[in-house]
């Protein structure tokens, strides 16, 4: 009874406490979030253990989603063909890096960009571009590949970085996102902004775009993901034009025999948008924290 | 816009800076997605194999798709079926897990925040599930079941006709806490905290009357947002069932109408065809989407 008391006053005293919460509520919360979460993280779990485990057990009977005798044979035996490629595996990186980088930056620079006039102003147009830009989502990008490819010959553009970038660039989820969110920035502080002098171009960058940081950074993680997952199809031939995620999805396919490989390959692919997005992520929690912006 | 009294000068003069930040984008815009749909569109009165010219054939595609064609009958038929039970779930369960993790204090809200979006994180983490589902004893799932006594013998779960659309339901709906939950989350923490301080002293006694009341008005534009989102998502299923059960699946059961498509387009080279399932799609996410912004209207 004592321990049940001193958790419950440790419970009040906490600074997350809110007047309008109910302990019984909490305790809902963290039941139902942690089932989920569970049933949400168990099959990556899967992954992360089988990447370690060695070929003996990856076919046991029956399965475990624990390794007993962890190796880093997989992570080898990747080594090992990496090694065997035409092209330096540094190669396909610092495509990826390029391809990424420039991709993420476009896409949300650009997209917000666009995103602040069509939020916060009606001009001849704008509402037929705001139309244009939700009904662009709806349309199946599966059969815009070819007339696609065709511009992009005609530009003279295929084969280049430029082939992947763009198209991502122009898409308009980005821009959708940014101006759901900017159409809740005051008018009033707009207003402000503007008798203090502010051009249009400032008040975009000093009082939009930090009021939107959560937005943005949204953008950041779900572009930068997107860019990474790129294998360049059909658009980029060129063995050493190529980005990582072509070559190991190619070494994914390798059949059964390749099964661990595949597994430490998938692993090695979801580290580094983890890490985009628990840096990124980490980055919103913290300004909220220091600054409590008002929307 | 036509019609408008202002000349195009002062136009331009009033609207220059605005006009200016639209630009860049818009000329990516135009040339790469807005051309190939209306490329797309053009090629869907067509018949056109990628060798020869496009042949103008006019509604031929849409009469064959719609009347002749039984297979894409069932491709809406599930897609449908598929669309109404994971578009309303997804869309509530992004925006309820959203709203509880948002609720925790700050390090366990950035782990939690990530839990949920870890299998939407990498584009074929889903691809498990197909060893989870594993045809023979060796799948976790059968394994498990015969262990405890459930099953005799091992269930084929990817090729039998009753189970694929539970299945493609299932792992949908454990991949679709993504863009919608990530802007629901964003949208959170952008809400004004002062509107919540004021709510709580002015009697909103628990969490559920501060959701109905300060939040959901107040989350408006991120909920249209993931209306759209989920809308779209739901009905453009096809790598996922083309992964897991297969193309084509066991009787069409796990058919959509994007791997129709996707049989058109990158099977049998009939593009044109392909563009008409194309259109229709569109125009059934259209319809779809005005039903939903509709009821959105009306909510707080």
């Amino acid at each position: 009874m004592k321990l049940i008391a001193f958790i419950k006053n440790w419970y009040y005293r906490r600074k997350f406490k809110r007047r309008n919460r109910s302990i019984g509520g909490d305790l809902l919360l963290i039941l139902v979030l942690g089932f989920f979460g569970i049933f949400s993280l168990f099959p990556l779990l899967y992954t992360l253990t089988s990447a370690f485990k060695p070929f003996s057990e990856i076919f046991m009977y029956p399965p475990k989603l624990t390794v007993e005798n962890p190796t880093l044979n997989n992570f080898f035996d990747l080594g090992t063909i990496i090694e065997d490629f035409t092209v330096p595996f540094s190669r396909y990186v610092f495509n990826t890096l390029v391809i990424t980088g420039v991709g993420t930056v476009g896409t949300v620079i650009l997209g917000s960009m666009a995103a602040y006039p069509l939020a916060k102003y009606e001009f001849p147009g704008s509402k037929l571009m705001s139309n244009i830009i939700v009904y662009a989502l709806m349309f199946s990008t599966s059969v815009t590949a070819i007339p696609n490819y065709l511009i992009m010959s005609a530009l003279g553009i295929i084969d280049t970085y430029w082939a992947v970038i763009l198209p991502a660039v122009g898409g308009t989820l980005g821009l959708y996102l940014m101006k759901n969110f900017m159409v809740q920035v005051p008018d009033d502080m707009l207003e402000a902004a503007k008798i203090d002098g502010c051009s249009e171009w400032g008040i975009f960058w000093k009082v939009v775009m930090p009021l939107c940081k959560p937005a943005w950074i949204t953008l950041v993680i779900l572009s930068f993901q997107q860019m990474w997952g790129t294998t360049g199809g059909v658009f980029i031939y060129s063995e050493e034009l190529k980005p990582l995620s072509y070559v190991l999805s190619q070494l994914v396919s390798g059949g059964i025999s390749r099964t661990g490989v595949a597994s430490a390959v998938s692993l090695l692919m979801l580290i580094v948008p983890i890490g985009v997005f628990v840096f990124s992520q980490s980055n919103v929690i913290e300004t909220m924290a220091t600054s409590g912006i008002k929307g | 816009m036509a019609g408008k009294k202002e000349s195009f000068s002062t136009v331009w003069k009033k609207h220059k800076y605005k006009y200016l930040m639209i630009a860049p984008f818009g000329a990516i815009f135009i040339v790469f997605t807005l051309l190939p749909v209306l490329v797309a569109v053009y090629l869907s009165f067509t018949s056109f194999n990628m060798v020869e010219k496009p042949e103008f054939v006019g509604l031929e595609n849409y009469v064959k798709l719609i009347v002749y064609d039984p297979i894409f009958l069932t491709a809406i038929k599930n897609t449908l079926f598929f669309a109404i039970i994971t578009g309303p779930v997804s869309y509530l369960m992004c925006f309820l897990f959203a709203w509880m993790v948002n609720d925790l204090p700050r390090i366990p809200r950035a782990i939690m925040t990530l839990v949920f979006y870890a299998p939407s994180i990498s584009g074929n983490a889903y691809l498990v599930w197909k060893l989870l589902l594993s045809s023979d004893s060796y799948g976790w799932v059968n394994a498990w079941l015969l262990k405890l006594g459930v099953i005799r013998e091992a269930v084929t779960w990817l090729v039998t006709k009753e189970y694929i659309m539970p299945i493609l339901i299932i792992v949908q709906l454990w991949l679709s806490l993504g863009v919608s939950f990530l802007t629901f989350i964003a949208g959170f923490q952008s809400l004004d905290k002062s509107l919540l301080e004021a709510g709580s002293v002015e009697g909103v006694k628990n969490r559920w009357q501060e959701l109905w009341y300060i939040i959901l008005p107040s989350m408006k534009p991120q909920l249209m947002f993931g209306a759209v989102m989920q809308i779209t998502s739901s009905l453009s299923v096809s790598q996922l069932s083309i992964d897991l059960v297969g193309f084509p699946s066991v009787s069409y059961a796990g058919h959509t109408i994007l791997t129709h498509l996707h049989d058109f387009g990158n099977v049998r080279y009939e593009l044109g065809y392909a563009c008409t399932i194309a259109v229709i799609l569109f125009f059934i996410m259209l319809f779809c989407n005005i039903i939903v912004q509709k009821l959105l209207r009306k909510l707080g």
